[in-house]
């Protein structure tokens, strides 16, 4: 059994709502207990619909918000934000790629100021290395070397996603988070960048935490899938096994809502409208 | 006669770096109690030609055809007062993010009965009458109390069911869908796709269903027209679109879509269109603010 | 596809800058009135540097056989004294195109006071929140509340009359604008995206927030420099005028109003144009300011 580069167990996260002049105080419980384990080089997707905690759990995962219970391993070295600061050497170890590449890079900054960033922040590097890794780490991610010196907006959502991963991969991750990376994008794109994440993996050894509401693209890229539903873990297993042989209803009312492309049920379709 | 009829019709956008066009001589035609889908990715001008049709477009945007008519109606020489008197009642839109489509300042049931009155005069029992029912047909349970409510108090999906009432509430001959399920999840997703079929088949109107989603064409569509660019890529009925695909643009897209997948790589759009159609793709300038 | 449009197009190495200029300059130039107002405001800023050179006579200079002489093309004027001599024999071209240089002083020492304060003042309350922001923020609601001009008045009579005094009075009234326009700038970019991606790759508050933030909530705060640079200007003429700002003989606009005052009904030339001076540069600003508005506000919404 090969090295385990995460590790959650238990993990809970709430939020306290504070009630107003009359309202009550509230505690949501976002995630409830969730456990689970991912080997170097796999990829691990956690599944579900908006408001079901897949997203708090990134965050958690991340290391950009703290668990309410539970320990969080990264490579095998326990990891606590609320009580120890955060080092260089644990903040590079994790990383994230946000859902919304209009959102998640900053309008004011240059690509190369951009991705040199990390670098500034964690290393001593000097300004003629850095230029230079950052260059390679724009040529992996399938942009040129003109594209250096621009801003964000001159570029289109696809590209800024690449710039998203390899601002990502920067700092040698062992870990990449990444949260709904492509169901901003268009389908044409989405294979594009899902390839890309796919040779990197490869290149880099790396492990991917996949945030994701669409199972098609689940199913595609991933080793093992977590559905997530109101902040439980329902159903957890392989990919083959969740796949072929879902356990929860509602992993199995997940799968008959997504719309189904092939021929066979879109004459199937026609067929009942014809009756109808 | 076809309920709604577009030849060549064009759009430009007057923008700081010049005239952009945003559609370039499409054509189409949807006949009564028809679905058509129109795909296409961001940029393609499927919601912009929609948008023509209605007239909801900004003072920038320059609009011609040879024809653009609706039951046999000139919709390009009518006044905006005459088009205000079609649109709403015999032909409505919904978009794509139920939320931001509603005005969070009124109740649901003020937003409906607005309708009702602008188009049909109706009373205001009447009124009442007809939102409570509006809303039963789209499935909200409790409607008596969730006209008090406003868009806030309610879920996406919820608000998207809204916004279908509204847009039903004149009984329109033709129902433009622009995105109405990609701001919602799957499972929703899948009850408004369920409700918009059974209320076409029911009302017997025709529906546009524009989309990006190859999922949400295959559940829905009788004929399909898929755009890239501004531009008709290819027409077809649903069948023959997926099982057939005439144009090189169309098979990348269908490749695509990570079910399909069959290697260990996705294939991507590179690998089907052929130089030429690449090179004139090129040409047209991407719709991006002026730098 | 959008791949392979940007990489087909011709390699440069930093068009962004002056791309952006050009679109700056695009949205600017259609408002008219900015356009006239920068070009005035250029005239001024040219006239106040130059006025060593082409003022005719020394600001403070009396000339004893020329007192209250008119503007030249009236009845008495002279060639010599263009637009006039005051009461005790100053020409009055001299002293304005010299009050132009303290103007401009005042309001980009006024504005700068104000901007950095606010600006350091508002991120911090932005950023933190909590009770440092309460805090802040009624102190802020405090000065507010206060007329202007009258609280100016009384920071002056604790400080002492004087020009720096002056000006720093009016930049303490300035200042809460800057902070509640930073602060809620902050408040609504602190939790964008492209902030969350910088903690991720390490980035400290100190970072976040003036390397980070700030660059994002500039354009409003842009807009609202140009606009203080009037009011300073408005103000210390006020204070000026009031006998609190810049004492006589100082050539300032407000001051010199100030001094002409018993000479209003006999001489209408020695208050008329310190005070045709302070209309046009404060229109030429706010005109100025409108048309920054408009080439900047579209550019938040956009990027």
């Amino acid at each position: 059994m090969s090295e385990i580069i995460v590790e959650g167990r238990n993990i809970v996260r709430d939020y306290h709502v504070r009630g107003g002049v009359f309202g009550k105080a509230r505690t949501i419980h976002a995630v409830k207990g969730v456990s689970f384990k991912v080997e170097k080089g796999k990829t691990l997707a956690i599944v579900g619909e908006s408001g079901c905690g897949k997203s708090t759990l990134a965050r958690i995962i991340t290391l950009i918000d703290e668990a309410t219970a539970g320990e969080l391993l990264i490579e095998g070295q326990k990891v606590d934000i609320a009580r120890q600061r955060l080092t260089p050497e644990l903040r590079r170890k994790v990383q994230i790629v946000f859902q919304n590449p209009y959102g998640s890079l900053n309008p004011r900054q240059k690509i190369g100021d951009v991705l040199q960033e990390p670098l500034i922040i964690n290393t001593d590097k000097g300004a003629e290395e850095r230029r230079e890794l950052a260059m390679r780490m724009l040529k992996k991610v399938g942009l040129g070397h003109e594209h250096f010196n621009r801003y964000p907006h001159m570029f289109s959502g696809g590209q800024r996603q690449r710039i998203a991963i390899a601002r990502a991969l920067m700092l040698n991750p062992s870990l990449l988070v990444l949260d709904e990376p492509v169901s901003a994008l268009d389908l044409s794109v989405q294979a594009q960048v899902l390839n890309l994440l796919a040779d990197l993996q490869e290149e880099f050894g790396l492990t991917y935490v996949f945030i994701s509401h669409d199972l098609s693209v689940v199913r595609y890229i991933a080793d093992e899938v977590m559905v997530m539903y109101f902040g439980e873990a329902v159903e957890y297993g392989s990919r083959d096994e969740v796949f072929s042989n879902p356990q929860h209803s509602y992993t199995k009312t997940l799968f008959a809502a997504t719309p189904r492309a092939d021929v066979e049920s879109i004459r199937a379709r026609l067929a009942r409208r014809r009756a109808a | 006669m076809p309920l709604l009829e577009i030849e060549n019709l064009v759009v430009e956008f007057q923008t700081a770096s010049g005239p952009f066009r945003a559609v370039d001589g499409v054509s189409l035609a949807v006949s009564e109690r028809e679905v058509l889908a129109i795909v296409g990715e961001s940029g393609s001008g499927k919601s912009v030609s929609m948008l023509a049709v209605m007239g909801l477009l900004p003072w920038t945007a320059k609009v011609s055809a040879d024809k653009m008519t609706f039951q046999g109606r000139d919709l390009l020489a009518l006044s905006p007062a005459q088009r205000r008197e079609i649109i709403g009642k015999d032909m409505a839109m919904i978009f794509q993010e139920p939320m931001a489509s509603l005005n969070p300042c009124f109740t649901v049931g003020f937003q409906i009965e607005e309708v009702l009155k602008e188009h049909l005069g109706l009373d205001r029992k009447a009124r009442r009458a007809r939102a409570n029912e509006l809303l039963r047909l789209v499935g909200i349970p409790d409607p008596e109390q969730r006209l008090s409510s406003y868009p806030h108090q309610m879920s996406g999906g919820q608000c998207q069911r809204v916004m279908i009432a509204v847009a039903l509430a004149c009984n329109p001959k033709l129902l433009i869908a622009d995105e109405p399920t990609t701001a919602l999840d799957v499972t929703i997703q899948k009850q408004i796709l369920d409700l918009l079929m059974r209320l076409q088949a029911e009302h017997g109107m025709a529906l546009i269903m524009i989309t990006h989603n190859m999922g949400v064409v295959a559940e829905t569509a009788d004929r399909v027209i898929v755009q890239y660019k501004g531009r008709k890529m290819e027409e077809a009925d649903v069948l023959s679109l997926f099982e057939n695909p005439k144009s090189n643009y169309t098979r990348a897209l269908l490749s695509a879509l990570p079910e399909n997948a069959t290697g260990d790589r996705l294939p991507t759009i590179g690998d089907f269109m052929i130089e030429a159609e690449a090179a004139t793709a090129v040409k047209t300038p991407i719709m991006e603010p002026p730098v | 596809m959008a791949t392979q449009t940007v990489s087909a197009e011709p390699v440069s190495l930093d068009p962004s800058r002056r791309a952006r200029l050009a679109e700056f300059w695009y949205y600017f130039s259609e408002n008219r009135g900015a356009v006239i107002g920068l070009a005035v405001f250029l005239i001024l800023v040219a006239l106040a540097i130059l006025a060593p050179v082409i003022a005719p006579h020394a600001p403070n200079a009396q000339y004893r056989d020329a007192v209250l002489l008119p503007p030249f093309w009236a009845e008495g004027g002279r060639a010599a004294y263009a637009l006039g001599t005051d009461a005790v024999g100053r020409d009055m071209l001299s002293r304005l195109l010299y009050g132009a240089r303290f103007s401009l002083f005042i309001g980009i020492v006024v504005t700068t006071l104000a901007l950095t304060g606010g600006i350091v003042v508002g991120v911090i309350a932005g950023y933190v929140g909590g009770w440092i922001d309460t805090a802040i923020m009624r102190v802020m609601d405090i000065i507010l509340a206060f007329p202007s001009l009258l609280l100016a008045l009384v920071l002056v009579a604790v400080l002492g009359p004087g020009l720096t005094n002056a000006m720093i009075a009016i930049a303490l009234v300035l200042q809460p604008h800057f902070v509640r326009l930073t602060r809620a700038a902050v408040m609504s970019e602190k939790n964008r995206e492209y902030v969350v991606a910088a903690r991720v790759a390490g980035a400290g508050p100190m970072r976040l927030m003036f390397r980070t933030i700030l660059p994002n909530c500039m354009a409003p705060l842009i807009v609202q420099a140009t606009l203080s640079f009037s009011n300073a200007i408005l103000d210390a003429a006020a204070l000026g005028f009031l006998g609190m700002g810049a004492q006589p003989p100082t050539p300032e606009w407000g001051t010199m109003l100030a001094e002409a005052r018993e000479f209003i009904l006999r001489a209408w030339w020695v208050v008329t144009f310190p005070g045709l001076a302070i209309l046009i540069t404060v229109l030429a600003i706010n005109l100025m300011g409108d048309g920054l508005r408009d080439a900047l506000d579209p550019k938040l919404k956009r990027s």
